[in-house]
């Protein structure tokens, strides 16, 4: 990703030009192949799961990674309390359940969790609100680390400050846990709001949009220039039917993360196999009805407009 | 002569990268979910992503049966990361019960070279590809462990702990990478596979009905 290909056979290969990058000796950890893990996932539903039975659910049903964590946000939000990173037994319970891509979820700011699921050998961390934040000013410097990292965010500038962290791949906060869909399609709108009104300005005036968005003028730059995000962008928060999926791909998202959407449901392993149809096909109202027949009961929903502003995920971190 | 159509597999995964690279090379790139849309193509790709995502979401919705008949009928087909474990008859570290397309007489094995944090990038020569080494991403990749007798072996790892393995194969119409070339923006592995479908499709008088099923049973 990031270079245009070149026009014709003749033309000079970028890549084959920079050879200080193209070392002979193997290199880890770069942009390239921690952005290129999120590249593979497109596509695809990245499942909640807080045992290896449920990973394992999760692979039968055609997940493209599982989300290990301590409980899902509907019972974070039932239960309260402080929410931490997984018990490492269990995060290796389930590694050792799954051949795919198992990511895990660390508190905003706390980067010893981080450390502590990079040596775990996570695939990915979700730097996420969904836990307790460890560090009200601070997100974790992410650049360092070997292992890459999701984060969320509400709007564009959101987005890219992630990135200049070093977040290797974003998404949609939406309001965890309440199997409301409605937070998560604010954000995606505004996002891809965000990223329209850039391609219309011009190198002036993407300056001034650098200040408003309170992110590096070169990430700005740079998405003016793509017309999307130099990351994937999945979605995420109340995401429980097929055709919730399907809505946030339609409205712009690669791929989608189900919380509690699938676990907390009737029959988890047909509701999620139908979710993963629904992302590929979410184009196919035909194939949307299909799947979406004779689920049984989705989770129970929570009215986001009823929520103290003390119980709104989406408003952790900045 | 009309340019190549070349479809890309786009059940999951880094579709959108091969479909980019094809269209640079010269072909007319399509992406293929369906049975009528394969029975269009001169060529398939087997893009990068989750092997046990994409081979399920083919067997549920009918597109499984009419690949391995295509790829046996003689479609060609390349395929990187995911699409190599796609491609090979036989995989190691796989969930017990997980099928591939096949057609290429090799033994892969899937997450050879460790989890997410032992991806990485390195030099690749590459044989049949002219210009010096490929600038190579390896994202959880898996590599040929064994290859049976008419599968030629285009290019392995030089350096690191997976010094030798072979990551790139050719037999008769099948191409397959352990990494991306697709994210580099070095499109010379595709010309390689637009290539072999020129010819492929010059040597087949009835030409581009390659991905059609025989029969005529699709769904």
């Amino acid at each position: 990703m990031g270079r245009p290909a070149p026009a014709t056979r003749e033309a000079v290969h970028p890549v084959a030009q920079q050879s200080e990058q193209s070392s002979a000796t193997p290199t880890t950890g770069t942009d390239r192949v921690k952005r290129g893990m999120a590249e593979q996932l497109k596509g695809g539903v990245i499942m909640d799961v807080v045992t290896p039975e449920q990973a394992k659910i999760a692979e039968d049903a055609g997940a493209v990674a599982v989300m290990a964590l301590e409980r899902v946000p509907a019972d974070i939000r039932a239960q309260g309390g402080i929410a931490r990173m997984s018990d490492p037994d269990m995060i290796e319970g389930i590694i050792g359940a799954v051949s795919i891509p198992v990511m895990a979820k660390a508190r905003i700011g706390h980067f010893v969790e981080a450390q502590v699921l990079q040596a775990l050998g996570v695939d990915y961390i979700d730097e996420s609100e969904v836990l307790t934040p460890a560090d009200e000013a601070h997100h974790i410097a992410k650049s360092g680390f070997t292992v890459p990292f999701v984060c969320g965010a509400t709007d564009l500038g959101e987005a890219l400050r992630r990135i200049s962290e070093g977040a290797a791949m974003i998404r949609s906060k939406g309001e965890a846990g309440t199997g409301n869909v409605v937070e998560a399609t604010r954000h995606m709108r505004s996002i891809r709001a965000g990223i329209k009104a850039l391609g219309t300005l011009d190198e002036t005036e993407l300056f001034v949009a650098a200040k408003e968005l309170r992110a590096p003028v070169d990430l700005v730059r740079e998405v003016a220039r793509l017309g999307k995000l130099p990351v994937v962008l999945f979605t995420a928060g109340g995401i429980a039917t097929p055709a919730d999926a399907a809505m946030m791909m339609q409205l712009g998202a690669e791929g989608v993360f189900v919380g509690s959407g699938i676990f907390k449901s009737g029959d988890p392993a047909l509701r999620a196999a139908a979710i993963v149809q629904a992302t590929t096909f979410s184009d196919d109202p035909d194939v949307i009805a299909k799947v979406s027949r004779g689920l049984g009961e989705p989770m129970v929903g929570i009215n986001v407009s009823t929520l103290p502003d003390s119980e709104r995920y989406a408003t952790r971190g900045w | 002569m009309t340019a190549p159509v070349i479809g890309v597999l786009a059940l999951q995964g880094d579709v959108r990268e091969h479909l980019a690279a094809l269209r640079a090379q010269g072909a007319e790139p399509v992406p293929v979910r369906r049975p009528e849309e394969l029975a269009a193509v001169d060529g398939l790709v087997v893009p990068g992503g989750e092997s046990t995502t994409m081979v399920k979401l083919a067997d549920r919705f009918g597109l499984l049966e009419p690949l391995r008949a295509a790829v046996r009928r003689g479609l060609p087909a390349y395929g990187s990361c995911a699409g190599m474990i796609l491609l090979a008859d036989r995989v190691l570290d796989a969930p017990a019960d997980q099928q591939t397309i096949g057609g290429l007489d090799v033994t892969v094995r899937r997450n050879a070279f460790g989890r997410q944090i032992d991806s990485f990038e390195s030099r690749v020569e590459l044989a049949g590809v002219p210009g010096g080494p490929l600038h190579a991403v390896f994202i959880r990749a898996p590599w040929v462990e064994q290859a049976g007798p008419a599968v030629e072996v285009l290019g392995r790892v030089v350096g690191g702990p997976a010094d030798g393995k072979i990551v790139a194969v050719r037999q008769g119409r099948l191409v397959a990478t352990s990494f991306h070339p697709e994210l580099t923006g070095d499109t010379r592995v595709h010309a390689l596979f637009v290539d072999l479908v020129r010819a492929a499709r010059d040597a087949d008088p009835d030409g581009a009905d390659l991905g059609a099923d025989d029969g005529g049973t699709q769904p």
